[in-house]
């Protein structure tokens, strides 16, 4: 969207037309650092890098790398990383104190959107002009590892933009307790908060799936008793949004096609540049650039896209199968 | 809608009424409108009388716009769809015989007057590169979009030595591209200085010899099916460019990509830090245009041969300023990042409504007026 800042100033130059570099690089200060969990750290930054869940950021460290990193939180003043030690450029930042400075370009890439995409089409030939029309009633927030912050971030807007806690469904899931992330941020808010372990270390023993398909069923069971009361289904799940591991992901899709319900996902791909120029990001066969067209993603994009849960590229270019 | 109404003028001259009536200038409004809809999707194919058409080495592009090497063309898909996006030819990422890893991130760093790269020539090597190609060529063949049907695909190579380049090109001619590309600028490991090829009109035009030699013999293997012409890319940091450029055009060139990117270094004043892991890289984006329009200048004083133009085109006006320096064809990179993938469709919009406000109908009047 920033990149249709494309301005006409009188006759400044030949040509008259000046551009605008859509996503510069920013040096920001380190604020505060806070230790979420055993391997995850929390980087905050005073800056307004006025984010929408979904989109993340190109992170640059002096003489060590740049990778992309999503956006934990972003709380208008400021915003935070949270960020495990894995790679090299991870493993830098986490050893980096307070005062340090840190290369970020974006926000980049698209957002989720809370809206209704049916009741959009009944609402234009309607010709209704009320945007909260539009929102999606109740949706399922599934978050596998580092993916909880972004689905937390949503359930935080979803509440502000007016939908009722109980509506909302976060399902947190990771391998084992010390790896659970941000499964108590949105404690107290109202929100339906299910947490599961692979062990059983913590909460449901099992997949996040498995906890999805519990959710879904519940509300039909709803629908179905409403329905004889004649009540409004004010439990039946419209919209899945989900962010992690390309597998889990796709088991979530699987059940949102199975089941007809609308579904985003936040599709990764190796992202060299974050900018939209080096192609290292493009799918198949859409050619879509997950930094620029993506990660955020619709079910009809996602069912084009052949690649989803098959195979990514390296940094070569090379596909690699999962 | 101003400028719909210089670029669809023609609308309302051509209604016989002159009633300027609130009716009239309503049916005027409808009218532009949906004549720049017809412009969005594609350029001014509603105007016959405008010819945005160019044809290069003899081969046919529906338009003069050219994905330039490097940006958003590693796989079959993403060069479909930069053609979808309003390009009438692309340049695949340059090949090397071997996988390339390229940089690590940053590769790209970015201003308001341009962008420096080292990506570090990153490729899924030669025989991945063909299959995408063959794929490209396959899908395309089939597109629903009967006009994107024509696109072209230009290959383009790079290799250390001579012999690694000549089997490239070899190998390269059979995956169905159009054109071949060959990128001078890395430098030449027998060279006792490691010199780049593009910097020696010697090395340049005895490598452009040997491609020439092994497209030859591809030929007679193929039954003389594969007529590939060449393209040379030269690089700009050199002492006289129009020197390398009649090199090659003696070794047998058909054509000049001119010009590569400009070396440079951007730093971090908080660390005081090259940014780029490379440290240096390529330099290109609206900074470079008027570098690019010296040299194509000079090089279309010295050759016949056609020139592709490439370096700061972001506007309509940039390619005519390159093709007035005399390109035949206009390459666009850095537009992709300050534009988005739809610059083809707004420069080629931009291009059609210049020539309408020049009076200008065929591109050809406009190729080295500067010379005239």
């Amino acid at each position: 969207m920033k990149q249709m800042n494309y301005k006409k100033k009188g006759c400044k130059c030949i040509g008259a037309l000046q551009l605008d570099d859509p996503f510069p690089m920013r040096m920001l200060k380190i604020e505060k650092i806070v230790q979420e969990n055993s391997n995850v750290k929390n980087f905050f930054f005073n800056h307004k890098l006025n984010s929408k869940p979904g989109q993340f950021v190109m992170i640059w460290l002096p003489d060590c790398g740049e990778k992309p990193m999503s956006i934990a939180q972003d709380f208008g003043e400021g915003f935070s990383l949270a960020i495990a030690a894995i790679g090299k450029v991870s493993s830098t930042i986490c050893c980096a104190k307070v005062g340090d400075y840190v290369g970020i370009r974006g926000p980049l890439g698209t957002c989720f959107s809370l809206a209704d995409t049916n009741k959009k089409i009944e609402n234009k030939n309607n010709n209704q002009k009320n945007k909260d029309v539009n929102l999606v009633k109740s949706i399922a927030l599934v978050g596998g590892g580092y993916g909880a912050g972004p689905m937390a971030s949503l359930a935080e807007l979803a509440i502000k933009k007016g939908l009722k806690p109980e509506n909302i469904h976060y399902i947190v899931g990771a391998r084992t307790k010390d790896l659970l992330l941000f499964h108590k941020r949105l404690e107290g808010t109202g929100v339906n908060i299910h947490v599961t372990t692979d062990d059983g270390s913590y909460g449901i023993k099992g997949r996040v799936t498995g906890a999805l398909n519990n959710i879904i069923k519940e509300s039909k069971d709803n629908i179905k008793k409403n329905d004889k009361n004649k009540t409004k289904d004010k439990n039946k799940i419209d919209k899945i949004y989900t962010v992690g591991p390309e597998l889990m992901m796709k088991a979530v899709y699987d059940v949102a096609v199975r089941e007809n319900i609308d579904c985003e996902i936040s599709l990764e791909r190796y992202s060299k540049c974050g900018i939209g120029v080096c192609g290292s990001c493009a799918v198949d066969p859409t050619g879509e650039r997950m930094c620029i067209e993506g990660p955020i993603i619709g079910k009809e994009k996602i069912a084009k896209i052949t690649e989803f849960g098959r195979y990514h590229r390296d940094a070569s270019g090379n596909k690699i199968r999962y | 809608m101003r400028k719909n109404s210089f670029l669809f003028g023609h609308i309302f001259v051509s209604a016989s009424q002159p009633l300027y009536t609130k009716a009239y200038f309503h049916i005027f409004l409808m009218s532009a409108k949906s004549a720049s809809k017809v412009g969005e999707k594609g350029f001014a194919k509603s105007d016959a009388a405008i010819d945005v058409s160019a044809s290069f080495c003899g081969v046919k592009l529906r338009n003069p716009l050219v994905l330039a090497s490097g940006i958003v063309d590693t796989t079959a898909s993403s060069l479909i769809f930069a053609i979808e996006n309003g390009a009438g030819a692309v340049t695949c990422k340059s090949i090397s015989l071997e996988p390339r890893k390229g940089h690590g991130s940053p590769i790209i760093v970015t201003n308001e007057s341009g962008m420096l790269n080292a990506v570090g020539l990153s490729n899924p090597g030669l025989a991945s590169s063909i299959e995408e190609i063959k794929d490209a060529k396959k899908r395309l063949a089939a597109h629903k979009d009967k006009e994107l049907r024509n696109a072209r695909i230009i290959g383009n190579v790079f290799a250390t030595s001579i012999e690694d380049f000549a089997k490239a090109a070899k190998e390269i001619s059979k995956s169905g591209c159009e054109m071949l590309e060959l990128n001078l600028s890395c430098p030449n490991v027998k060279d006792e200085f490691g010199e780049p090829f593009a910097c020696n009109p010697a090395m340049a035009a005895e490598l452009t010899k040997a491609v020439k030699k092994a497209l030859k013999e591809a030929n007679k293997d193929a039954n003389n099916k594969i007529n590939l012409p060449i393209l040379v890319k030269l690089a700009p940091n050199v002492p006289d460019i129009a020197k390398i450029a009649k090199a090659v055009e003696a070794a047998g060139a058909d054509g000049i990509t001119a010009i590569n990117t400009m070396p440079g270094m951007f730093l971090d004043l908080k660390t005081g830090k090259p940014i780029l892991t490379n440290k240096s890289g390529g330099y290109s984006g609206p900074g470079l245009k008027p570098i690019a329009v010296k040299c194509i200048y000079d090089i279309y004083k010295a050759v016949k041969i056609p020139i592709l133009g490439t370096g700061g085109v972001n506007t309509g006006k940039d390619a005519i300023e390159l093709m007035m320096a005399g390109a035949t064809a206009v390459g666009v990179g850095s537009a992709v990042y300050y534009r988005g993938i739809s610059c083809f469709k707004k420069i080629n919009n931009e291009i059609a409504e210049w020539m309408k406000e020049n009076n200008v109908s065929s591109l050809k009047e406009i190729i080295g007026k500067a010379h005239k």
